[in-house]
């Protein structure tokens, strides 16, 4: 009844002319939404083409399997930049992956129920989620500078690559929380009410249910950290020192791909290299991100998802 | 009116969520080896009654609960909850299927009860698929993942997942509500080949559902502040033929709810 009389408010013929200005609105909605997304891309297109073109003479293998001689002309390859990002990697992601997870899954599934409610575990939480935020919006450069204090100075681990991989997983770890705790949030309640109905432990629920239900978001948590990680320079310059060895041990000082770009830019005059450096860089990370994003599919379609 | 050992005795019980009293002062005997209906208008504390039985209640923070549940003659609240949990299996409203595959949701409980020989978790899958009439459809895809099944399929899935535990009790909540005619209908014909080997208490929106396959019911009604309460419970055919009160009739006759 109620409709009929709205729908009889309207004068016949508005509804055509209507439908044509906003059929109007529409297209020009959708042309600006292609502009920015082709805007985006040709950005993205364009700093890798230049790179590549810039650095293009010296990408060969033996740029790539030679290590860097130093000096003023910036002689020699990248071998031992690329084998110190990886171990820094995988230093930096073993150390924050389980305490970040870890972390996120204190926070969701056993503070979870605490929210709106008086004593400390709650107030406790609220602070701790307080400090992930916060952390997570730090300038890189004091996670820099902390790490400096603590792990090079005080602790006397020097510049090295556990000093890095210290200092960058604080980096990470608001990353990996993040991703992880809204991962977790976004399995259905029914996953865990079915298996404690099971008679499983709280444990047990976390650990064979809900963790692998939420492991293609935290799997993305940890891809952001390996981002973070091969594009960081200010964490480690003042963590990781700058040496062109090849690292040897967790003591070993080092250089990452991205920081010798950096001393290649600032302090030599071989600039060309430092843009083919920075094209190697790219190309790692592309490769990266579809190698874990492939890896994880496997993943997931395994456990059933 | 036959004896029957009761399975689930509830005396004087009564919940509040925070300060909202959902339910108050129930008593009844489940009959072990039957099937009770639960039936009664929306926001009439049946949930809230299956709930109780396995604690899964106290999920949620603010719960407070009265009086007294006991599982053959013992009370709920004086054995571990987890424990409490094997025994009384649950059923939920919607399938909810692990995403995992058919095997690994069935061996699920067993695994976590501690069984991790394979031939016996093949053997514990094929007998709880079996009592769950799913084994011929399933039995070339247990690698498959549960997700991939049909909604009255995932259901009879689900009722396998807590057979494997051996449980004593099984609560179901509105099983079949989110199912078609016809895997409704698979799923009572399975619910009545279970009362064999279990005690079944089952919520249902559906008065015929109750009158086709329960043999006792119970009505729940709320009081004018919302508070569940138990109307009248006694064997099926009564109810639905001859209700003692005039309450039920109204209901069970659809003059409300």
């Amino acid at each position: 009844m109620t409709s009929h009389a709205i729908a009889g408010d309207r004068p016949r013929g508005q509804g055509a002319s209507n439908l044509r200005s906003r059929r109007r609105a529409q297209a020009v909605a959708f042309a600006l939404f292609w502009l920015a997304g082709l805007t985006a891309l040709a950005a993205l297109l364009a700093i890798a083409g230049y790179v590549t073109r810039s650095g293009i003479e010296h990408i060969n293998g033996e740029f790539l399997f030679t290590r860097p001689r130093g000096g003023l002309g910036g002689e020699g390859g990248i071998s031992t930049t690329i084998v110190a990002t990886i171990y820094l990697i995988l230093l930096t992601v073993g150390l924050a992956t389980p305490l970040g997870v870890g972390a996120a899954v204190f926070l969701v599934e056993y503070a979870g129920n605490t929210a709106g409610r008086a004593g400390l575990l709650p107030r406790l939480v609220g602070v701790a989620r307080f400090g992930v935020e916060t952390l997570a919006g730090v300038p890189s450069i004091i996670f820099g500078l902390f790490g400096f204090a603590l792990f090079v100075s005080a602790m006397h681990l020097g510049f090295s690559l556990l000093s890095a991989g210290l200092a960058g997983a604080c980096l990470v770890l608001p990353v990996i929380i993040r991703a992880s705790e809204e991962a977790l949030l976004s399995v259905p309640r029914s996953y865990r009410e079915a298996s404690l109905a099971l008679g499983a432990t709280q444990w047990q629920t976390v650990w064979g249910v809900v963790v692998p239900a939420a492991a293609p978001g935290i799997i993305t948590g940890i891809v952001l950290s390996v981002g973070r990680v091969v594009s960081e320079t200010a964490v480690f310059y003042v963590t990781l020192g700058g040496s062109i060895r090849m690292p040897t041990s967790l003591m070993s000082s080092g250089r990452t791909m991205a920081l010798h770009v950096y001393y290649l830019a600032m302090e030599t005059r071989a600039f060309d290299k430092a843009m083919a450096t920075g094209a190697i860089l790219i190309a790692a990370i592309v490769l990266i991100n579809v190698l874990i994003n492939y890896l994880s599919r496997r993943v997931f379609a395994a456990s059933g998802g | 009116m036959e004896r029957l050992d009761s399975k689930v005795q509830m005396q004087g019980f009564g919940l509040h969520y925070g300060e909202f009293c959902a339910l108050r002062d129930v008593s009844v005997d489940i009959p072990s080896n039957r099937i009770t209906a639960v039936i009664g208008p929306s926001g009439c504390g049946k949930s809230t009654f299956l709930r109780a039985i396995n604690r899964m209640n106290e999920l949620i923070p603010g719960v407070r609960v009265q009086g007294d549940v006991l599982l053959d003659g013992e009370s709920i609240y004086d054995r571990d909850v987890v424990e409490l949990r094997r025994q009384v299996g649950m059923v939920f409203q919607k399938p909810n299927p692990f995403p995992k595959t058919v095997f690994s949701n069935v061996a699920y409980g067993p695994r976590a009860h501690g069984i991790r020989d394979r031939a016996r978790l093949a053997e514990i899958v094929e007998r709880s698929l079996r009592d769950a009439a799913l084994w011929d459809e399933v039995k070339d895809c247990l690698g498959r993942s549960a997700l991939a099944l049909s909604g009255g399929q995932q259901q009879r899935l689900c009722i396998a997942r807590a057979l494997a535990v051996q449980p004593e009790v099984i609560l179901m909540d509105e099983p079949a509500s989110a199912l078609d005619p016809i895997a409704t209908l698979r799923i009572e014909d399975l619910i009545r080949t279970l009362k064999e080997k279990y005690t079944i208490v089952i919520v249902t929106h559906n008065m015929q559902q109750a009158a086709r396959v329960s043999d006792f019911t119970a009505f729940f009604m709320t009081d004018e502040t919302r508070a569940g309460y138990l109307v009248e419970y006694g064997p099926s055919r009564d109810i639905f033929t001859n209700p003692q009160d005039e309450r039920t009739e109204d209901y069970i006759t659809g003059r409300f709810g």
